[in-house]
């Protein structure tokens, strides 16, 4: 979803321009990354729905995480029930 | 009550720049999830506006009016009325600012749309002061809050007034529809969001959206502290609809309000006596609701 503009000429022109136009990965802001145990995974969506950067995607078991976007800011691990997502150190 | 299965996957927020944890983030991807692609936003120079809409950068998937600090509310009538002369009614169009851009700044916006009964959805996320210059205080800050224009030190000039009731004057208006609702809710937010939708007339939603920065919190308790203000009953989650008032989120058994105090650094200076005085408050207004 969206891209990331390489070229000048990429850029979109004007004071009025089509949306979804994001032009940073801000996956590399992050210091803590969420990992999912599947196994855990109830598929209750509550990360899904409190994720402020949209990167949980819906599966038909269990979720899926996106790093693209994703800040790392350690909603999804706080509020799972059953404590599936874990937060693990980056590099 | 909306299911979380049956919500939409399309995502029309994706890529801000907000900071990580975002609850304002969080409360415009949930109303734009119901809102669907077929919405106009409209937001003021605040944190959503910055983190979203920087040229060349474009997070949101809607057409996004940047409008000035104080009109929003007549930004959006201005829109409301021009698509009523093309035609285009079936157009939502959306107004989203913070507490300082609602319930300072554009009161006087908000009551002028809100009393010509125009058609629209506004929704005000409250992080408690004017965070995305750095915290300076609102009128929404609640009491004992350390705020950069209200600065904890040896005067111990804190916060001392307590939070504007939007919700109850919006009430005055005789909006037809009003909520008070919070992101750590997200069943109860998105229907009032889609009952605000459904609304004919001008329909207003004020959510607590907490910022981890201008609050001092771990980025990844956002949710928890908007869920806690809940339950501890300092924040009330209530309804005006049809000229009544009603409370939409009855706690039975209320947590104590030092625990919403203690998890937050904008309180750290706040001595037990004032939390005492404030769980007094919270518990007198309860018994007066009920």
């Amino acid at each position: 979803m969206g891209f990331i503009p390489n070229k000048l000429s990429d850029l979109p022109a004007g004071a009025a321009f089509e949306g979804g136009h994001p032009t940073t990965h801000t996956g590399n802001w992050r210091i803590f990354k969420p990992v999912l145990n599947k196994d855990k995974c109830r598929n209750c969506l509550l990360c899904w729905i409190f994720c402020p950067e949209a990167v949980i995607k819906k599966g038909s078991d269990n979720v899926e995480i996106t790093y693209d976007f994703c800040k790392g800011c350690g909603i999804c691990a706080n509020e799972c029930p059953t404590k599936a997502i874990e937060m693990v150190k980056e590099g | 009550m909306i299911k979380l299965q049956d919500i939409t996957e399309e995502e029309l927020l994706y890529g801000s720049l907000a900071c990580a944890g975002c609850g304002g983030i969080i409360a415009l991807r949930m109303a734009l999830k119901v809102l669907g692609k077929n919405t106009v936003l409209v937001l003021p120079a605040g944190c959503l506006m910055a983190t979203c809409g920087f040229f060349p950068q474009m997070a949101v998937n809607v057409p996004l009016v940047s409008t000035a600090f104080p009109s929003t509310p007549s930004t959006v009538s201005g829109l409301v009325a021009g698509l009523k002369v093309k035609g285009k009614e079936d157009i939502t169009v959306l107004g989203v600012a913070g507490d300082g851009g609602t319930a300072d700044i554009g009161l006087q916006a908000l009551s002028g749309s809100v009393e010509r009964g125009e058609n629209f959805v506004y929704i005000c996320y409250d992080n408690e002061a004017y965070m995305n210059t750095g915290g300076q205080r609102s009128s929404e800050t609640p009491y004992g809050a350390w705020t950069t224009t209200t600065p904890v030190g040896r005067n111990k000039m804190w916060e001392d007034k307590p939070k504007k009731d939007l919700l109850r004057i919006l009430a005055a208006h005789n909006i037809p529809y009003a909520a008070r609702t919070s992101i750590s809710h997200p069943r109860e937010y998105m229907d009032s969001v889609r009952k605000a939708k459904e609304t004919k007339g001008p329909a207003v939603i004020h959510v607590l959206a907490p910022c981890p920065s201008g609050w001092g919190t771990d980025t990844s308790k956002t949710v928890e502290l908007a869920r806690l203000a809940v339950e501890t009953g300092i924040w009330e989650m209530a309804e005006y609809e049809n000229g009544k008032y009603k409370v939409t989120k009855i706690i039975k058994n209320r947590k104590p309000v030092k625990e919403y105090i203690k998890a937050q650094g904008r309180y750290r200076h706040l001595p037990d006596e004032e939390i005492e005085k404030m769980q007094k408050q919270v518990d007198e207004y309860w018994k007066a609701m009920s």
